[in-house]
């Protein structure tokens, strides 16, 4: 049993973070300069740089504030960006959390905002730190997975040990999301074969094929140096070893970002955008990912790495699993789990899918991750444009 | 992980970890489970065969003879095609393979 901070519209968070945002990259600084006194009392930066409207964008920040990992929200504005600050402020108000929007121009300047800002953050802070967690089964849990820094043991260890984890959680009655149809590539019909039923499966392989187009247009598939170097000789290798993190569970539908899974099951998240080919790549790297896992609802995020990657993430803890053991000889400090063990020989697959699935109930417990604790909370949101979702997508 | 050149010299371990694993039966590469040295001999399916390139782990290596324009098969998938005949024991990866689907992009040597 979990124990969670119950919000008003009945979801539970496993954090209690209050997020500043900035809503252009002019309020950038600002924001950063009222929320770093707070980092150790659970004050994260979030934000979206640009000053042109963008209904992805919108919705984005509006489910990240309203996560329920989140306890409240201070919205920082210059005054005369593009963003829809009164949408964003009435939904989370909406939400029972408490919120501020502090103008830069409104106030005076920087100094002034700077004061505003860690004032009403001093007047909140007291309250939420003093809310009860209260129990929370397994089943109100969401847990999304990405992998990351990945290379050719990345698919052998880390990668099917999360999959392991996940059918675990799925069994639970948890929702689990996996994600990045650039990293699906030659995987359609393998996937397909999961869905639900056969309309889903065409969903699936539709998502996949815009992925395949989108970054053919771009020039680049979703792949790395670092993979290759890391024995990584193709994108539709890296999507063998990044489909292994799905587990075996039925698919029970597609969602795209910001949309929560409507029931327990295993999620395919379409992150590739709608339409022709606007605002460059899909995501511009991992934690744009993460921020739409979290986006859609998860509390916690499973993230394997075989080169070695260091980041966290605002909002919910990310736990690292590390799939290459000379990775995890030299980056200990980073990593959650060592998951190279199956490759030496020390360890089976199911018995680290296990402790994954274990780890993810004590951080959700509250334990923090070794992200966490290094204080890593790396946020970023660009520009993207999608449709609503096809009637396929989410079988009953 | 040019390191891990060195495990291969070290003093015999009492339980011997396989070198070299394939995933699927219908596979023609073998992943490396430890870095490997360029003449060294592994076990591979019970069947000895020579490592022709020096192969970090997890890296790829032909665990059969492999025709120019061969489907690579890992795991049974589809992973690229052969853009040159492959002998056994080789080194498997850019240089001799390109996806069915995008280009790899490696930085500049």
């Amino acid at each position: 049993m979990l124990q969670g901070y119950l919000r008003a519209d009945g979801r539970k968070g496993v954090r209690n973070v209050v997020v500043v945002a900035y809503l252009v990259e002019c309020a950038h600084h600002v924001a950063r300069e009222i929320a770093t006194p707070f980092r150790e009392r659970g004050v994260h930066l979030i934000g979206f740089p640009g000053c042109y409207p963008n209904p992805y964008s919108l919705a984005m920040m509006e489910k990240l504030c309203t996560h329920p990992n989140v306890g409240g929200a201070l919205l920082v504005s210059l005054g005369c960006e593009g963003f829809d600050k009164r949408q964003l402020k009435r939904t989370i108000n909406a939400s029972g959390r408490p919120v501020l929007t502090v103008g830069i121009q409104d106030v005076g300047g920087t100094r002034r905002a700077i004061a505003a800002g860690r004032a009403w953050l001093e007047s909140i802070l007291p309250a939420i730190g003093q809310q009860q967690p209260v129990a929370m089964g397994i089943d109100e849990l969401t847990v999304g997975t990405i992998c990351g820094g990945s290379d050719a043991t990345s698919g052998l260890t880390a990668n099917p040990a999360m999959g392991v984890a996940f059918d675990l959680l799925v069994a639970d009655g948890a929702k689990t999301i996996f994600e990045e149809t650039g990293e699906l590539i030659g995987m359609e019909d393998l996937m397909a074969a999961r869905a639900a039923n056969p309309a889903l499966g065409a969903e699936l392989k539709r998502s996949v094929a815009k992925a395949a187009t989108y970054y053919a247009t771009l020039g680049y598939a979703s792949f790395a140096p670092g993979n290759a170097d890391g024995g990584l000789t193709t994108i539709e290798e890296k999507s063998l070893g990044a489909y292994a993190k799905s587990g075996q569970s039925t698919i029970a539908g597609v969602v795209k970002p910001g949309i929560a899974p409507p029931r327990k099951g295993l999620y395919l998240l379409d992150v590739v955008p709608d339409g022709e080919v606007r605002f460059g790549f899909p995501n511009i790297n991992d934690n744009a990912e993460i921020a739409e896992l979290i986006a859609c609802g998860s509390q916690v995020i499973l993230f394997s790495t075989g080169r070695g990657s260091v980041v966290g993430s605002a909002i919910a803890p990310v736990i690292k699993v590390c799939a290459n053991p000379d990775t995890y000889k030299r980056m200990e400090d980073d990593m959650d789990v060592d998951a190279g063990r199956i490759l030496e020989g020390r360890a089976t697959l199911p018995e680290v899918g296990r402790e994954i699935y274990e780890l993810v109930q004590r951080i959700g417990n509250g334990e923090p991750t070794k992200s966490e604790a290094l204080g890593h909370q790396e946020f970023i949101l660009t520009y993207k444009s999608f449709e609503p979702l096809g009637p396929a997508c989410l079988p009953v | 992980m040019a390191s891990s050149d060195q495990d291969g010299r070290k003093a015999p371990r009492k339980v011997v970890a396989r070198a070299v694993m394939r995933l699927s039966p219908r596979d023609n590469v073998a992943v490396a489970l430890r870095a490997l040295k360029s003449g060294e001999t592994v076990m591979l399916d019970g069947t000895p065969i020579t490592i022709r390139a020096n192969i970090a782990v997890g890296h790829k290596l032909a665990a059969q003879t492999i025709e120019k324009g061969a489907i690579i098969l890992k795991y049974s998938c589809p992973i690229g095609t052969a853009t040159s005949a492959i002998a056994p024991g080789e080194h498997v990866h850019t240089h001799n393979v390109e996806s069915n689907y995008l280009p790899t992009y490696e930085l500049p040597k």
